[in-house]
């Protein structure tokens, strides 16, 4: 017994001993930036699994891209780049796990993600206390930035260490209302929710442009984002005679939201923000053609700036599409890359020891030409591309109908 | 008020999906009072099995002639994974106290949910389900759409196929000597065993048939459908009296045409406008449940259990 607990001991104490030498030996040849390259982490967080796998896998894909475009180029002299990707499922709670977990890594200078705004509620905080720069590619809700007085004209930004490429609801919302009026020339609309910070954040904004406009919103309603059928909803719209739907919410309920709506004889167009605008949808909906949504910047195929993403994406050989959030997630992950690239440079090429906190003040510096335009954010942390495109499908494809850059 | 016979269409065809699907907890409850919660994964998993076949058809075949197949093999995937449920993970348990095996039915649905997730690593999202094409029909001030014919004639065909079999079949009797004593039964020389068997296998099949319905109705099925849908149909069968396969029937009509006619009315009555809309249905739903356990605890058709010891 004596004997096995000794060499248990002695064996335990040479382990650790071993390991933490390699440790030392190892961050001591990073920081002196010689042979060996400093591990920069940029965690990415978004729903891998789960309903919209789709547009996190494109998110994932796109993150990756940026970092081993940015370690081909030798961008930051002595710094490696690598992406730790989780999964939220789209679950707030899962999200704080993952963002406690990146907090945890001291190798993690910057997260990208979530996709949804009601995940990013849940990891602000974290991130905040932990002065750990987040860059959202696709949270809208207008709060998460400008605060709950938003919509009152009080905007305060609550958390200084949010960023995000993607713009607000409110733009967005506002945008859809303006299309819809004045270019579908639509006067009347039953307006539907999920209720979701996302969906529901987007249909106010939509409603408030709308009546503004001089529209008419004929109804309203609430359906739960897991339901399939919703024929009872239907039943109300027909009703009413609205020209037009407009639904807050994301493509796994709107497919059939809109698929059962012209099944029951009302031919009017579904409207949605950048949660329907998925290839997802129209295979989800055999009567997604005359469907409009909306989207954050401009068509990613049309401008100069994406048509090396693009080929770029392609020749990576990911398996799943880049999706509606593939260039702003390469240029929030490039944002990051730029503000380490920052924090190194001022630092005489080497990372500082605070180098959390030097990411977060570069940040707000942080100039340069991405995918979806000229990329800077505002002092909320919003980006300062206000871009907006309206889409529509037209044999079964989501077509560019519109872009400009949208002031609400 | 002409959008109240859509409306009762609408929450009879849900209804009735329910319903098919309940009389699968409903037949297990009152054999061996077990609540199987992986009945709703049973049900998914129906549906998996047609989307299958649907997989290894050709395109140009019509759907009239495939429907027959996906409909076998989804019974057959169903009914394989029910029947292994009963033999593996509550065969073993019985006389185990109740919450033994209502604790294995939870584990087993996430597992067969994982498990389908894993075997079908493209239905992360919902994946699309062949659908009917062509007119709706109007009957009567309603709209039914062609997917929705599928259930309105496949649920009176498995009632009535049920109330003969249970009724005038050896095995039916057998089963109503079991729920009514499973040891008198025994002596009698009914093979219990066999008997809980077939009540697992006939639960799944029609759950399986439900899971096509569900299939051609929306368009598309998922991994995790099984959840709510074995969820209401649960409600159904307490609703109509747990152990009673017509009060499983009454019981999801009940539940669907209430649902519907919640989210169609509940707004328009003066003081209630917060509580009306879609978002509201499901909590209606469950206000009715509680209103009939309030007044007649034993479900709207009785429980046909009642008279055990």
């Amino acid at each position: 017994m004596l004997i096995l607990t000794t060499v248990l001991t002695s064996g335990a104490l040479t382990l650790t001993a071993c390991g933490s030498r390699d440790d030392d030996s190892g961050s001591e040849k990073d920081g002196s930036g010689g042979g060996k390259k400093t591990t920069v982490t940029i965690g990415l967080d978004a729903p891998l699994s789960g309903d919209l796998s789709a547009l996190g896998l494109g998110i994932r894909n796109s993150a990756d891209l940026a970092t081993k475009i940015a370690n081909k180029k030798n961008l930051v002299e002595g710094v490696e780049f690598k992406i730790e990707p989780l999964d939220d499922q789209a679950q707030p709670s899962i999200g704080q796990q993952n963002a406690t977990k990146f907090i945890g890594d001291k190798t993690v200078l910057g997260v990208v993600g979530p996709l949804n705004s009601n995940v990013s509620q849940s990891m602000q905080k974290p991130f905040n206390d932990a002065g750990l720069t987040q860059v959202s590619p696709a949270n809208t809700g207008t709060e998460l930035t400008q605060g709950d007085g938003w919509k009152k004209g009080d905007k305060k930004r609550p958390f200084k260490t949010f960023f995000r490429t993607a713009t607000t609801d409110q733009v967005q919302g506002s945008f859809a209302a303006k299309y819809l009026y004045t270019t579908s020339k639509v006067k009347s609309v039953y307006l539907i929710d999920d209720q979701k910070t996302y969906g529901a954040g987007l249909a106010a904004s939509f409603k408030d442009t709308y009546t503004k406009l001089g529209g008419k919103i004929v109804g309203s309603d609430h359906i739960n984002p897991d339901d399939r059928d919703f024929n009872a909803v239907v039943a109300k719209v027909k009703k009413t005679g609205a020209k037009a739907l407009y639904y807050g919410g994301e493509y796994p309920a709107a497919g059939p939201l809109s698929q059962q709506l012209k099944d029951s004889g009302v031919q009017i167009p579904v409207m949605g923000g950048d949660g329907l605008y998925s290839a997802d949808y129209i295979k989800l909906n055999k009567k997604a053609n005359g469907d409009l949504a909306t989207s954050v910047g401009a068509p990613v195929e049309k401008l100069s700036s994406a048509k090396q993403f693009i080929a770029d994406y392609k020749n990576a050989g990911y398996k799943d599409a880049y999706e509606a959030y593939g260039g702003g997630t390469y240029d929030a992950t490039w944002s990051i890359i730029e503000a380490v690239k920052k924090a190194v440079q001022d630092n005489d090429g080497k990372l500082p020891s605070d180098a959390r906190a030097k990411v977060l003040t570069s940040m707000s510096q942080v100039k340069f030409t991405g995918v979806t335009g000229d990329i800077s954010f505002d002092e909320f942390g919003d980006t300062t591309n206000t871009m907006m495109t309206a889409y529509e499908v037209e044999k079964d494809k989501w077509t560019p109908k519109h872009s400009e850059v949208y002031k609400p | 008020m002409h959008e109240l016979p859509q409306q009762l269409a609408n929450g009879l065809i849900l209804g009735a999906m329910y319903g098919l699907i309940a009389i699968g907890y409903t037949m297990v409850y009152g054999i061996v009072q077990l609540i199987n919660f992986a009945h709703g994964e049973i049900f998914m998993i129906g549906g998996f099995g047609a989307y299958t076949v649907w997989q290894f058809l050709p395109d140009s075949v019509s759907l009239l002639a495939v429907i027959p197949l996906m409909i076998v093999g989804g019974i057959i995937c169903s009914v394989a994974v029910g029947t292994a449920a009963e033999r593996f993970a509550y065969r073993p348990l019985r006389g185990a106290p109740r919450l033994a095996p209502l604790i294995t039915a939870i584990g087993l649905s996430l597992f067969l949910q994982q498990l389908v997730w894993a075997l079908y690593p493209h239905a992360k999202s919902d994946i699309s389900f062949p659908q009917f094409h062509g007119d709706s029909f109007h009957v009567l001030g309603a709209t039914i759409q062609r997917g929705d014919l599928f259930v309105i004639i496949a649920a009176p065909l498995c009632m009535i196929f049920l109330g003969y079999f249970v009724s005038r079949t050896r095995s039916g009797r057998g089963m109503q000597a079991t729920a009514q004593d499973p040891d008198t039964a025994k002596l009698m020389g009914v093979n219990t065993d066999r008997i809980i068997v077939l009540a697992f296998a006939i639960g799944a099949a029609f759950a399986a048939i439900a899971a096509v319905a569900y299939g051609v109705k929306n368009g598309q099925i998922g991994f995790y459908m099984g959840f709510i849908m074995g969820l209401k149909a649960f409600t159904a069968a307490v609703l109509g009296g747990i152990g009673n396969i017509y009060g499983a029937m009454l019981g999801g009509l009940v539940l669907g045409v209430a649902e519907a006619l919640a989210t169609g009315y509940m707004g328009n009555i003066p003081g209630m406008e917060l509580f009306g809309g879609g978002g509201w249905k499901d909590v209606w739903a469950f206000v009715l449940l509680i209103i009939v356990l309030l007044i007649r605890p034993q479900g709207l058709l009785g429980e046909r259990v009642a008279d055990r010891a």
